[in-house]
């Protein structure tokens, strides 16, 4: 039995390159960020599992800023069911797209573990 | 059953002062200032006020750094938090506290002196750790992702974004107490630069300094006071999320619970509110407002706006004070929505006055598009 919390088994996993997202055993609901019981239903201790990382686009955004930069800011929503905020590397900022496939991976950001999204190979 | 609250409370005084830029002066001072002007507007005098009813970005504790700072020991303390929208909320408090005798007198008050002090935002909000690490600009790039879903779901674009905020500058010319008057154009807009795509600097609301109070007592002694009481007919609150990651529907608040709440008490609709004060922290929020508040269907609010519908001589007058886009924003609004909406109802508001007002509906946002505030008022014609 573990003893922690949820957000500490979280981010252990994430340190160690797995993305982890929960479901209720319950009602069946994806819950992320990371919780001790489901918003959904208010059952106790929904699991932990690794999630698939293929998502789409929900929304996006160009943060600007003259002193660090533009970057993307997007909402993926996993296949999972789960919603996730991000960004997404490896294209311009003004390619990223609503709608557009994204396979997840964990990367780094500021030299912290962090979950980012690439364009999805297949385009699915 | 909230319906028997309709028109138990009404508002008796208003005032705001020090709007934009005021040097020299704490934004406790500013407050102060708001709360004994607004007393005298009500004919009441500060040693008469047992209820008190604010929050702050500048206080920790801010009922009892504002009750100290008056003198007054009140008998009903309300300062929950819930962003912007605290100071329109704070009217079904006020209302549960008078018709339950807690108090006799309720004061509503905020005072900022955010933009001479520093000229951004203040907040105590701590990051959010699932949204921090990827660095939104908090709060505009939660509020650009709103928009960039309303745009890609329903067709909304730039330049109706772009008139919502030309038809608050155009009511804030009429308003001598507006901080920005200058002439705004649709293609001004669309040319500042971006912030927080599709967001660009005219799409965002004001940092300015400012004060408001409200005074409201029970309905029947409001008639004991010097100016036409501004009756409470409905009011509700609805929050569904905190952060932008865990809203469920980027295009949906939860004003269309608490609007609908605040008709059903009001035994009234869209229909038929004579003005509309509404949040306006950025131009996107005046459009999903008048969707889920049921001026139009949901994603008609970009074609709704346009051809200056809302600006003065428009179908429907919205934001009559130039809104936290043009009159005043600091940091916190919804008092200033209030007091707009009062000033209309009073028949006081000078070259903006909408005609013959007898209903107003009063919209607060807080955080996020996270909580959401609605109160419909009206003068003892609509009672």
């Amino acid at each position: 039995m573990d003893e922690r919390g949820a957000e500490a088994i979280f981010r252990e996993a994430l340190a160690g390159g797995r993305f982890l997202i929960q479901r209720c055993e319950s009602c069946g609901a994806a819950v992320f960020p990371p919780r001790l019981l489901c918003p959904a239903c208010g059952a106790a201790d929904p699991s932990f599992r690794e999630a698939s990382g293929r998502g789409r686009v929900y929304s996006v955004t160009i943060v600007r800023s003259r002193r660090a930069g533009d970057h993307n800011l997007v909402l993926v929503d996993l296949e999972e069911g789960a919603r996730v905020m991000s960004r997404v590397v490896g294209i311009a900022d003004e390619e990223v797209r609503i709608g557009m496939a994204v396979q997840g991976f964990v990367g780094e950001l500021d030299g912290r573990p962090a979950l980012l999204f690439r364009p999805a190979e297949d385009g699915r | 059953m909230s319906r028997e609250l309709r028109g138990r409370a009404a508002i008796v005084g208003v005032a705001q002062c020090r709007l934009g830029e005021a040097p020299g002066m704490e934004a406790i001072e500013i407050l102060a200032e708001a709360a004994t002007l607004a007393l005298a507007d009500a004919g009441l005098s500060l040693r008469e006020v047992d209820g008190l009813f604010t929050c702050s970005s500048f206080h920790y504790m801010p009922a009892l750094t504002v009750a100290e700072y008056l003198g007054i020991r009140p008998r009903f303390s309300e300062g929950t938090v819930l962003g912007g929208s605290s100071f329109v909320h704070y009217l079904l408090p006020a209302l549960l506290a008078l018709e339950t005798r807690q108090c006799e007198v309720a004061l509503v008050c905020y005072g900022s002196n955010q933009r001479t002090a520093g000229g951004r935002l203040v907040t105590m909000s701590e990051p959010q750790p699932f949204e921090a690490p990827y660095g939104p600009r908090y709060p505009i790039s939660s509020y650009a992702l709103a928009a960039a879903r309303h745009m890609h779901e329903f067709g909304t674009t730039r330049e109706q974004l772009a008139e919502v905020a030309v038809a608050a500058r155009q009511w804030a010319m009429r308003n001598p107490e507006a901080f920005r008057r200058e002439p705004l154009t649709i293609a001004e807009v669309l040319a500042s630069p971006m912030v927080s795509d599709p967001l660009s600097v005219l799409d965002c609301c004001l940092v300015t300094d400012g004060g408001g109070a409200v005074v409201l007592v029970r309905a029947e002694r409001a008639a004991d006071h010097p100016k036409p009481p501004v009756y409470l007919l409905g009011c509700a609150t609805a929050h569904w999320h905190r952060g932008i990651l865990q809203m469920p529907d980027l295009t949906v608040t939860a004003a269309t619970e608490s609007g609908q709440r605040a008709f059903a008490m009001a035994g009234l609709g869209p229909g038929e509110m004579d003005v509309v004060e509404l949040y306006d922290a950025f131009t996107i929020n005046t459009i999903l407002f008048l969707e889920d508040l049921g001026f139009c269907p949901k994603g008609e609010g970009g074609r709704f706006v346009e051809g200056g519908a809302i600006a003065p001589g428009g179908r429907l007058p919205v934001n009559t004070n130039g809104g936290g886009l043009s009159c005043v924003h600091p940091g916190m609004y919804g008092i200033f929505l209030v007091i707009e909406a009062v000033r209309q109802l009073r028949g006081e508001a000078g070259a903006r006055q909408v005609e013959g007002a007898v209903t107003a509906l009063v919209h607060g946002n807080g955080g996020v598009l996270s909580s959401q505030s609605t109160a419909v008022l009206g003068t003892a014609a609509a009672l």
